[in-house]
């Protein structure tokens, strides 16, 4: 441990300013930014994409690009001026007194590097550490992370690790020099929710064990919950409140962060009939509005916004940037819930509109010679379901569990191995291809990520209307015009926008856009698969309240593909639970969330970090140990043995067969 | 970025070309190099100040001079007059090989990459197959095979020969960028909307990979127009004494370049300036048409 100095502020940041050149004019990326961080603190920015927050980490470390990026303000890490150090003595400072963990552990290590090398690196750099002292220490750092048999793993490479292991590596390198100071950007977000759980963990026991200042960066306010012993919270560059975690997570006083809050789905509330959000986009910062910038978009504008608040301290002890603190602090003013009350719930008593049987899907592993030698990954395996009409089914899991390929094998987008696959009681995989062409018309999709769904040769409305166009559902041009506006408008954007490329659009507006796209061959099923994980969270609230305000409206049904338990759990009448290709369990909602079966459901639940910071910290550590089982050996019987906290030698005997264990609730474990 | 008011969709320009020359200065400029190159090529008739056959004793290795501004070539005959005369050879052969080789590399490189599996693999070791011969040599067994076929004075086979072995070359990089456009979800959005093969190919794949084409086409006319020369030298191509500037570089003009330079300077500036143009022309074209460019 090392020992206190005189002053116990580590990093002070005052006033702090970044400008960009851009072609579209001057960005100002963030504007007066001013915090502390403490000795071993925790502290965690929170905000939007373009809210500044990465951009804030950047300059601290002095990373910005030299040309474009201008830094103006105050410094302070440690009694040195970051922003007066000539390039070489701030050398010395990354990486041995600040580091850095990236978001993406698959890109952030050198490919080409064995793991031992690259983590020594800085050892070697910084400390001056002999080869032996430095590979020592390398060992010691693999074991504090938690990574086994570390002697033999420092010779291996990147793409021998899991993403999880890799994320640790990074930790490793981050705590090489023994730092004061860790900025971790949005350091689990590509990570699966169980290794996010492991993940997290560590870093919170190791700020704390050895005395490190964390700063995370994340738009995550589970994370933020577990992680934070204070809260900053940034809106279009301008930091708009910060204080102790409890304060901000509990009694919010600006209305953006009242809003945020609002906006997620939690697991620990009853489900709302509708989230609440926040209506509108994030301004522009090359030509920012004059006053608030919440102002556009805050429901409890007055006169007074059109000036730029100051940063008010508020009665719990915390600092928000608005006019109307003092009226917050006293209960007069809450966030109304836009809460038009309506349960989409459909009687499951009709006959299924698309029934799923023994669906089955094996990929041949390619061997050096493009032969597959019978080896197979088994991406899916023996799923079964069905979808009555007008109606939602989550289904959840990890990365790789087979959820994604589910949906292409119903898109026929891939060609099943086996099993059936029926749609308002057409076969789909005997079907002759003008009968294929009339059910695809019936099943469409929305996409995940909204920067690549949409074709960036083609305007928005030439993306719309080009089904309307290939299947002649318009007698002319016109009467397609006026359908496209129509569409467009369906989705709540402006008929005008046709007229724009996608890279006109923000990720929210391409969303509504690839909706209207798969609204316009009329259909009566979409597979939205991971449709709103790569949105802001206030975007991601309109983007579900659209997709039930529509299914109310036309009677759609909907496969909701999602990693995102809360999410799932707002939208999903049933929800399938799958791990490494196979269905787990299978229930309605509420027996899922109230009442879960297998041993896995319980598990992923658990991992799942909630928005309350008083939960987070009393809650005890997860239960979730190890990795998810590799493709090339997988295991025997129950796949879920390798992790289970229940497995006996009977479950890595025999594989489980999806059992009815409770009326409607199915259930893939002998143990219950 | 966001995109705030909704009435600044920017007003239409009414031309095209004046919209290309305020964003595309450079390219503008390309264009009218190949513009007065193209002029030059086809009313050569009428712009030649002399017959580009007619041999001037008196003349021979002339240097430069008023009468004959870029000097006369080792029979007398006028290098200016010479040089106007085969921009039509080299436009024609280069410009038109090199297109035709290219879109049909194009299209079957993003065909291959669309189908994938065996079909693609089928389509790319017949590629690796004829991409074992120089340019050159395939040309040649391409000249031999089909002897010589002429269309209004167009030597089609010699165009053909040319562009044989552009295909496979094109065909290879295009599939490479052909690939990350096959798994974009976009295609796979098209797939799921049950559009035909042929519709996903050209409207959503093709002009995604447009920018590795237009680049690989304004290279290959330079190279076009080298292996026209070096058919001609071989006496496979343009023959001797027709005017063609591959000809008036590996001709003769060998022997005489210590003595007249300008036998060879002339003939190499206008191969230079035309690739020269071809190269910028296409890079502000790719431009152009990326719609991610445009503000």
């Amino acid at each position: 441990m090392r020992p206190q100095t005189a002053s116990a502020c580590l990093l002070d940041v005052a006033d702090l300013h970044v400008h960009f050149e851009t072609s579209r004019g001057i960005v100002r990326a963030v504007e007066g930014l001013s915090f502390q961080v403490r000795r071993g603190e925790v502290v965690a920015i929170v905000g939007e994409s373009g809210s500044g927050k990465s951009v804030s980490a950047l300059a601290v470390m002095r990373l910005l690009p030299r040309l474009t990026g201008r830094t103006r303000g105050r410094i302070l890490f440690d009694g040195k001026s970051l922003l007066d150090l000539d390039d070489e003595a701030m050398r010395q400072i990354r990486g041995r007194d600040i580091s850095m963990i990236f978001q993406e552990p698959m890109t952030s290590l050198n490919p080409l590097l064995t793991v031992g090398l690259q983590i020594t690196e800085p050892l070697t750099i910084h400390l001056g550490m002999s080869d032996e002292a430095a590979r020592a220490r390398a060992v010691e750092l693999l074991q504090l992370v938690g990574i086994p048999d570390a002697e033999s793993r420092l010779d291996q490479y990147p793409h021998q690790f899991s993403g999880g292991m890799r994320q640790r590596v990074m930790i490793a390198i981050g705590l090489a020099c023994n730092p004061k100071l860790i900025i971790a950007d949005e350091p689990t977000t590509a990570l699966d929710v169980t290794i996010q759980a492991q993940i997290l963990e560590l870093m919170k026991e190791l700020s704390r064990k050895l005395d490190i200042a964390l700063i995370v960066i994340t738009h995550n306010l589970g994370v933020v919950a577990r992680y934070a012993d204070r809260v900053i919270v940034m809106y279009a560059a301008r930091m708009v409140e910060e204080g102790a975690a409890e304060a901000v997570f509990h009694r919010p006083r600006h209305p953006y962060s009242m809003g945020l809050l609002h906006s997620v789905p939690r697991l620990d509330h009853p489900r709302g009939a509708r989230l609440e959000t926040i209506e509108g986009l994030v301004p522009n910062l090359a030509n920012a509005p004059p006053g608030c910038r919440f102002g556009p978009r805050c429901p409890f504008r007055i006169e007074a916004c059109a000036e730029e608040p100051e940063l008010l301290p508020t009665d719990t002890g915390a600092q928000a940037r608005c006019h109307r603190v003092a009226e917050i602090a006293e209960g007069r003013i809450t966030w109304a819930g836009s809460g038009v009350a309506g349960t989409a719930q459909t009687a499951r008593d009709g006959g299924a509109l698309l029934s799923v049987r023994h669906l089955t899907k094996h990929f041949p592993v390619r061997g050096r010679f493009g032969s597959s030698g019978g080896r197979v990954v088994r991406a899916v395996e023996d799923v079964s379901f069905d979808i009555a009409p007008g109606e939602t089914l989550g289904l959840v899991g990890e990365s790789g569990c087979g959820k994604t390929t589910v949906g292409r094998l119903i898109l026929r987008l891939e060609q099943p191995t086996g099993g059936e696959i029926s749609f308002a009681g057409a076969d789909m995989l005997t079907a002759s291809a003008a009968e294929l062409q009339a059910i695809r018309r019936k099943i469409q999709v929305i996409f995940q990520d909204p920067y690549s769904s949409l074709n960036p040769r083609m305007t928005v409305g030439q993306i719309v209307g080009e089904p309307l166009h290939v299947y002649k559902l318009s007698p002319d041009a016109k009467a397609a015009q006026a359908r496209v506006a129509e569409l467009l408008s369906q989705v709540g954007l402006r008929p005008e926008l046709g007229e724009r490329y996608p890279h006109q659009l923000s990720g929210g507006q391409r969303q509504r856009v690839g909706i209207a796209r798969a609204l316009a061959l009329e259909p009566s099923f979409i597979v939205c698969d991971e449709a709103v994980s790569a949105l802001d969270v206030s975007i991601q609230g309109q983007i579900i309240n659209l997709l039930e305000d529509l299914q109310r409206r036309l009677g759609l049904a909907y496969l909701f593909i999602a990693h995102d338990l809360a999410v799932v759990r707002h939208i999903s009448m049933r929800v399938v639970v799958m791990y490494f290709g196979r269905v787990m369990e299978v229930a309605d909602r509420d027996a899922i969330y109230a009442d879960a079966l297998h041993p896995y459901t319980k598990v992923l639940l658990d991992a799942a970090p909630v928005p309350d910071p008083t939960i987070e910290k009393a809650r005890a550590p997860r239960l979730i140990q190890g990795e998810l089982p590799s493709h090339a050996a997988p295991p025997t019987g129950c796949v879920f043995n390798t992790r289970c906290p229940m497995a006996s030698a009977e479950c890595r005997a025999t594989v489980p067969p999806l059992e009815e264990k409770r009326p409607g609730h199915f259930a893939a474990c002998i143990k219950v | 970025m966001t995109i705030a008011a909704p009435a600044e969709a920017a007003p239409r320009v009414p031309n095209a070309a004046m919209e290309f020359a305020r964003r595309q200065p450079l390219g503008a400029i390309s264009f009218v190099i190949i513009c007065v190159m193209m002029t030059a090529g086809i009313f050569c008739e009428w712009v030649a100040p002399y017959d580009p056959l007619a041999i001037d004793f008196v003349q021979l290795l002339g240097a430069p001079s008023l009468e004959h501004w870029c000097g006369t070539d080792a029979y007398g005959r006028d290098i200016c007059s010479r040089l106007i005369y085969g921009a039509r050879t080299a436009l024609v052969i280069g410009f038109t090989s090199s297109f035709v080789g290219s879109t049909l590399g194009a299209i079957l490189g993003v065909a291959s990459a669309y189908f994938g599996g065996r079909i693609d693999n089928w389509i790319q070791r017949v590629v690796d197959i004829l991409l074992a011969f120089p340019i050159i040599v395939l040309a040649l067994v391409v000249v031999a095979a089909f002897g010589r076929f002429a269309v209004a004075g167009i030597d089609v086979n010699l165009i053909l020969a040319i562009a044989i072995p552009i295909v496979p070359r094109v065909a290879r990089v295009v599939r490479a960028a052909a690939l990350s456009v096959r798994v974009m979800p976009y295609v796979d959005a098209a797939r799921a909307a049950g559009y035909s093969h042929t519709r996903i190919i050209f409207r959503h794949m093709a002009p995604n990979v447009v920018a590795p084409y237009l680049i690989m086409l304004t290279a290959f006319i330079a190279q076009a127009i080298l292996a026209e020369a070096s058919l001609s030298f071989l006496g496979l191509g343009v023959q001797e004494p027709t005017a063609a500037w591959g000809l008036m570089l590996s001709g003769n003009a060998a022997d005489f370049y210590r003595q007249a330079p300008w036998m060879i300077l002339f003939p190499g500036v206008a191969i230079s300036l035309a690739v020269f143009a071809f190269n910028l022309f296409g890079d502000s074209l790719r431009d152009y048409l990326d719609p991610r460019f445009k503000v």
